[in-house]
């Protein structure tokens, strides 16, 4: 993590190393009694280091599954999943995950939450407790250390959620709609402490939504998945400029950019 | 803090109508105190012979404590086991259940033959009747750990050792604190069923010569005595159960 007080500026992407590559990917389940379904069918595209990149699609289309296979959680039938050059095969301690739901656990404070990954690597030194007191500060949660999840709102559990997943200073983040259980209000705020937190972190981010905004204002990159079997659709690069502001979301490339996705999805023609 | 003084004054209420209702019947009934003594008269035994009931309440506390420590200390690692391994569940789990459906009572006396008058086949029938919540509802939620939490674990590549201490262990505690505060309570009920079938002391021993003495307000003081242990141990459950699992008590916005 880098110091607090930069300016959260944009790092230039096209010179940017590949840190994942994707090839042919593809997952199907076998369900008892009837021919096996296909998840997702081709996915390849490649990882910028240090990109945001947003998986956009409907819901259950298979995006959240690709995500997994990403992170190491399940295996794809076939095709080539590589991170940092190498096969994914299990959850590497380099990645980080957050979920949909804050999955924190009731029984710890906000504070042993996020230091519950370190305290599976005893490692619960000064200095990491010191980067998880750093964290709770950025995300505006100073003073709820010791307080239980169950103090604490939906949004406030999110963001302890995201400090864990950040503070054994992951290379890869990924987030599976991590924002999708709040209110629109909280949701966008997130939106901004997420862009902000991913200026001063040198993470490759992986995203999924099924929220066009949200994958156009957040991402470097927005791929967009289709119904079952999921395949590619279209992958949008988003040349808006960051730090992207709210007023962006109502800009005519903005409004441009969300009818592609639209068009992609298959919502407008 | 008005809703906290009803939930305190409605059961105080109804409790005092019960007993001034009960003391009417008796007084202008003229109701034997052989068969229904009065609250007064009850009250005025618990008083009077609080140190014959003190005595009395001692072993049979003991009993019901060890029986339900017992419980404790082979249930929860038997629940452990058999959530654990497919294997060890299909072998003794039902076996586990039909020995659930043998009534306690019926076994008494053959545990009194094993164990003797003394408090050790208290004791056995106590934990006997206590260790089967205790297992179930471990057992129950051992399984029945959240999946994300489980995913959680599993994405930062937690042990096996590591995932149930951090994670189904602690996931499981509302579990066995639930099965525990039944456990407590059978295991006085367990107790008190061995004494009634052999025994030199302890409240239902006392409950039993009183009766056949036709005392009784002193047979009802026992029973009053046994309801107040209970109580005790039950509110000695919960007390752990605060103590343990502080972030229970902890509000919601």
């Amino acid at each position: 993590m880098q110091q607090m007080n930069e300016p959260a500026e944009r790092r230039p992407l096209d010179a940017a190393p590949a840190f994942g590559h994707f090839k042919d990917v593809r997952q199907e389940f076998q369900v008892p009694t009837r021919a096996n379904f296909v998840a997702i069918e081709n996915i390849s595209f490649d990882l910028k280091a240090g990109s945001l990149v947003s998986l956009l699609g409907p819901s259950g289309c298979g995006k959240t599954t690709f995500l997994k296979i990403v992170g190491g959680l399940l295996r794809a039938s076939s095709g080539v999943v590589q991170i940092n050059g190498r096969d994914v095969d299990q959850p590497h301690p380099d990645f980080g995950m957050a979920f949909q739901q804050p999955n924190l656990m009731p029984w710890r404070t906000v504070l042993k939450n996020v230091l519950f990954p370190m305290e599976l690597r005893n490692d619960t030194g000064a200095r990491v407790t010191r980067r998880a007191w750093d964290l709770l500060k950025l995300v505006g949660l100073e003073g709820f250390e010791s307080h239980y999840p169950a103090q604490l709102s939906g949004g406030m559990q999110q963001r302890v959620a995201l400090c864990r997943a950040l503070v054994h200073e992951p290379k890869l983040l990924l987030m599976d709609e991590p924002f999708g259980a709040l209110d629109e209000l909280t949701r966008m705020e997130m939106q901004d402490l997420l862009l902000n937190i991913r200026a001063r972190t040198s993470a490759t981010i992986m995203f999924v939504t099924h929220s066009i905004a949200e994958a156009i204002y957040l991402s470097d990159i927005v791929v967009v998945f289709s119904k079952r079997p999921a395949i590619i659709a279209d992958y949008i690069s988003v040349p808006l400029p960051y730090p992207r502001t709210a007023e962006i979301r109502y800009s005519a490339e903005f409004t441009e950019l969300e009818y592609r996705a639209g068009r992609a999805l298959g919502i407008t023609r | 803090m008005i809703k906290s003084a009803y939930r305190l004054i409605y059961p105080l209420a109804g409790f005092l109508l019960i007993v001034i209702v009960w003391e009417g019947y008796v007084d202008f009934a003229h109701v034997s105190k052989i068969v229904l003594p009065s609250p007064m008269d009850i009250l005025r035994a618990s008083w009077q012979r609080s140190d014959l009931l003190l005595r009395e309440t001692l072993p049979t506390a003991l009993e019901s404590l060890y029986g339900f420590a017992l419980a404790v200390i082979i249930g929860i690692p038997l629940a452990v086991c058999v959530a654990n391994s497919r294997m060890l569940n299909l072998t003794f789990y039902p076996i586990l259940i039909a020995t659930q459906s043998v009534p306690k009572v019926a076994v008494a006396p053959i545990i009194l033959v094993w164990f003797g008058l003394g408090m050790q086949s208290k004791l056995a029938i106590a934990f006997l009747v206590a260790f089967f919540p205790i297992v179930v509802d471990t057992a129950t939620g051992l399984r029945a750990t959240p999946p994300g939490l489980m995913e959680l674990a599993q994405s930062l590549r937690a042990s096996r050792w590591q995932t149930f201490w951090k994670v189904q262990f602690p996931a499981a505690l509302p579990f066995i604190f639930s099965g525990a505060k039944v456990a407590v309570t059978l295991a006085v009920i367990g107790a008190v069923i061995g004494e009634f079938v052999g025994s030199t002391n302890g409240l239902g021993n006392l409950l039993l010569s009183a009766n056949a003495q036709l005392d009784g307000p002193l047979a009802w003081a026992a029973l009053v005595w046994l309801s107040v242990l209970g109580i005790v141990l039950f509110l000695g459950v919960i007390a752990a159960e605060r103590l343990l699992m502080p972030w229970a008590g902890a509000g919601h916005h």
